[in-house]
């Protein structure tokens, strides 16, 4: 709805502004839109993973100019980019170095809500949202590795695509449908192409907008885990909220260019950081005869990974996988306490939760590890240290001895 | 680290040649995994060598099939008619790719696989120690086709092209148990006749020719870094006035 | 008890600088934009590869008889090789009254072919078979007095466009009344020796490119 105010202002604003929403958006989503002022580390994430979609998809519609799709030509057209393409190397390397930061970014993203209790009502959808977005960025993530068809993209969309075999009835059946092909193949090759340049960054975007469209609605969470829109001052704004604009978006900038130069130290100077983002194994084309040895996911689906592999039953073990991702759907639901911020809860959930960081921790690590029964043995230690923080919830949030919460946020200058 | 390298080198030099010599001590344990090729990309000399060892003794049997002449000449900062003389193959122009004139099937024929592209291959191998070791780790070993074997590949397919550089090593193994085993255990290697370079010069070969694959595996490197430098250094800049404009107006929040 | 946009009486806000350091942090980030913009404005300019298929070609003239003529690929573009017969040579300058720029002075040649028959050797005319109209294949007409209506009753011999009727003739030269504007271009090219042309290729740098 235009504020009645524009209608009767004067030139090209006036005029726009009669025929778009701009200055009511402006003013609804910015100046006027109050964030609470007691944001710490924690919130600087949300906007530069923001930031980071921005960046891949610039760098990845350039890329797209110049790789060329198929088994036989893929794995040269990205050394053409490499080589012969003027800085084709930076558009690479940002692209490469950007799916590594969206999923360290996101991880902190999600962190906070588990910190600040972000996910509790009234913004189960916003975390809904939130978790639909990250299950997208999986998909991306993995069939983006796939695209420059190394042997290691080759292996890992042998593997990925096999868990699908493990549903019963229509699971052999489903992976042929996948791939297209008898094997991992062309087909499989160009579907993921068209699906990872075309339709999930489309679909990315429109849960960005709901994401954001949800969280306007309720307003931020703080790391106080109380609600700054209650306590209005004289004049109308909240007490313990400050305008997003100038504030927030200076201080979100100052984030932006702190991350951007560690960004720029890994690009230039460590762009495969050893094994982690751009693996030895994929310098190689993808050869069906000759698995890599070791062969692991990127890092950010490690965790995952080392919990199919403690369990020694496939079945078992890919639908494990499967409750390992969908447990952080029903946290706001497993979360029983009337407290949300850590700051105001008891030993109980804290030990829960530094449990579930060191296991989350752990099993990535090990994820990234060659097959040893020790090993195997720590993956299962860690993988019930990582279930029982949602599964035991609805119980340890309940028992938890919480600290009265405070009025007024806590905020230093 | 060409001088850290040529140091290390000397120093393996007296007990390489002792064993030569037959001498009475037996050498000390070779550890070869903790060798390093220690090569600096940014040396144009030691390229320019290792590309001329590479059209020497490599491009008979592998490409290069992702780098150009063009390109290699500009990089290493060799002149068209050098480039021409040393480094072109007959038939090939600046232009062309660098491809090997050993056809696939033949290849297939004499060693039971294709010699694989060696555009990528510091980089598939996560750096130039493995390479270096490769092309240094080669021994006498009668029951292969090629009567040769290699530390770092077990059963190489390739034969020692570059024994008469180096010489003819023989490898002595040592009993131990491992994992509750009887295995056979490299010790040390035993120059069994020389080549036509000494080890020290022949590490230096062997540097320079890795190094050329270092720079074949990624040429754009060397800019990556020093655009780098460069990025980093305004983005710290940057980033700090972005700073001083949060601190001002935060000022306002109590 | 205080809200966003005020400070304490003790310390009022420094309007100055705060403009100072959001215009001097604005400026920056812009120069920073820069930066960033030009690695992906640059991987739109040829790249190795196009510039080494681009690389000088090399044309054997030992089989080109006297009026025929060769056309070869250059850049993407069509080059027309002609052995001019004496004839043709000598009739250049009796139709300059019928061209637009006879003299060559507004089109695109290397300096050694700005004489009056375009080119390094009188028998030998090398030009970019592309219309410079609107980039079209002229075709050749090289007899003079071809009947073709649309080449006029003095036709001395030359190239006629199928697109939109210009017409040039045998040094490359447009005539009046048709809708290309400038002479057909001139791409740098040497003589290795008498039998061989190398076109893209006359041993100053701006022939090398």
């Amino acid at each position: 709805m235009s504020n009645p105010n524009q209608v009767t202002k004067p030139g090209f604003w006036g005029w726009l502004n009669r025929r778009l929403p701009v200055d009511a958006f402006i003013k609804g989503s910015m100046t006027e839109y109050f964030a609470p002022k007691n944001f710490n580390f924690w919130y600087f994430f949300g906007s530069l993973a923001l930031l980071v979609l921005v960046m891949q998809l610039v760098s990845g519609i350039f890329l797209a100019m110049f790789y060329k799709p198929g088994e036989t030509t893929a794995f040269d057209s990205v050394e053409f980019i490499m080589r012969e393409v003027n800085y084709g190397w930076l558009i690479r390397y940002l692209h490469s170095t950007g799916a590594s930061a969206f999923f360290l970014v996101v991880y902190l993203h999600m962190y906070r809500a588990l910190l600040y209790g972000s996910y509790k009502a009234p913004r189960e959808l916003l975390w809904l949202f939130g978790m639909i977005i990250y299950l997208a960025l999986m998909a991306e993530g993995f069939m983006g590795y796939v695209l420059p068809w190394g042997n290691m993209s080759y292996w890992a969309a042998q593997v990925i695509i096999n868990l699908f075999s493990t549903i019963p009835v229509i699971g052999a059946g489903l992976v042929e449908w996948i791939r297209g092909d008898y094997g991992v193949a062309d087909a499989t090759l160009n579907r993921f192409f068209s699906l990872h340049v075309v339709a999930i960054p489309l679909i990315l975007l429109l849960l960005v907008a709901l994401h954001l469209l949800a969280l306007h609605e309720t307003g931020s969470n703080n790391p106080d885990g109380i609600e700054v829109k209650t306590k209005k001052g004289p004049d109308g704004p909240p007490l313990d909220a400050i305008p997003f604009h100038p504030y927030y978006t200076v201080k979100d900038i100052m984030g932006v260019f702190f991350f951007l130069t560690l960004f720029c130290v890994v690009v230039f100077f460590v762009p495969t950081m050893g094994k982690l983002f751009l693996e030895p194994a994929n310098f190689e084309p993808a050869d069906a005869l000759s698995t890599p040895s070791p062969i692991a996911p990127s890092w950010y689906f490690t965790p995952y990974y080392a919990i199919l592999r403690a369990v020694p039953n496939q079945r078992i073990g890919a639908l494990l996988l499967l409750i390992a991702v969908l447990s952080f759907f029903f946290l706001p639901w497993l979360d029983r306490s009337p407290v949300r911020s850590i700051r105001y809860r008891g030993w109980i959930f804290k030990s829960f939760l530094t449990v579930f960081t060191i296991s989350f921790l752990a099993l990535m690590w090990l994820g990234l590890q060659e097959v040893s029964t020790l090993y195997v043995w720590l993956a299962r230690i860690f993988a019930i240290g990582y279930f029982s923080f949602f599964w035991l919830m609805p119980w340890y949030s309940r028992w938890d001895p919480v600290k009265p919460v405070p009025e007024r946020v806590t905020y230093h200058a | 680290m060409l001088k850290l390298a040529s140091l290390v080198a000397i120093l393996l030099v007296p007990s390489l040649s002792m064993a030569a010599e037959g001498a009475a001590e037996p050498a000390a344990p070779l550890d070869y995994q903790a060798w390093h090729a220690h090569n600096d990309v940014a040396n144009l000399s030691s390229l320019q060598r290792g590309a001329r060892n590479f059209m020497n003794y490599c491009v008979g049997c592998h490409s290069l099939k992702y780098l150009r002449y063009s390109r290699l000449g500009t990089d290493l900062k060799i002149p068209d008619k050098e480039l021409q003389e040393y480094l072109i193959g007959p038939g090939e122009t600046k232009a062309d790719y660098i491809g090997t004139s050993l056809k696939a099937a033949d290849g297939i024929a004499w060693f039971g696989k294709q010699p694989p592209d060696l555009s990528l291959i510091v980089r598939a191998r996560e750096g130039s120690d493995y390479v270096y070791k490769f092309l240094k780790t080669f021994y006498i070993d009668t029951s292969r086709p090629t009567r040769t074997n290699n530390l770092m590949l077990a059963n190489a397919a390739m034969p020692a092209v570059l024994s008469e550089l180096q010489g003819v090593q023989e490898a002595v193994f040592r009993d131990e148990v491992v994992d509750g085993a009887n295995t056979k255990v490299f010790d040390h290697f035993v120059l069994a006749s020389p080549g036509q370079m000494t080890p020290a010069e022949y590490d230096d070969f062997v540097r320079d020719t890795v190094n050329f694959l270092d720079y074949a595996s990624e040429p754009a490197q060397v800019s990556r870094r020093s655009i780098g430098v460069w990025a980093v250094l305004f983005m710290l800049a940057l980033t700090w006035m972005a700073m001083l404009l949060k601190k001002e107006y935060w000022k306002d929040v109590h | 008890m205080s809200e966003a946009g005020s400070q304490t009486v003790d310390s009022p806000v420094d309007d100055s600088r705060r403009k100072f350091l959001t215009v001097a942090t604005s400026a920056t980030a812009a120069v920073g934009v820069i930066f960033a913009a030009t690695p992906f404005i640059e991987s739109w300019a040829p790249s190795e590869r196009a510039k080494a298929l681009g690389a000088p070609i090399t044309v054997p003239l030992a089989k080109l008889e006297p009026g025929q003529m060769l056309t070869y690929v250059w850049r993407k573009k069509p080059i027309f090789i002609i052995r001019r017969t004496e004839t043709m040579v000598t009739q250049l300058p009796a139709h300059d009254g019928e061209l637009k720029d006879p003299k060559s002075s507004d089109s695109d040649q290397p300096a050694y072919t700005k004489n009056e028959q375009r080119s390094r050797r009188p028998d030998l005319m090398v030009m970019i078979g592309t219309c410079t109209h609107l980039g079209c294949l002229p075709k050749p007409h090289f007899d003079a007095g071809d009947p073709t209506p649309s080449l006029g009753p003095t036709w001395p011999g030359g190239f006629l466009c199928p697109c939109h009727g210009s017409r040039f003739d045998l040094a490359g030269r447009v005539f009046k009344g048709s809708p290309a504007s400038v002479n057909l271009v001139i791409p740098p090219y040497s003589f290795p020796d008498d039998n061989t042309l190398l076109v893209g290729e006359d041993g100053t740098k701006q022939g090398a490119a």
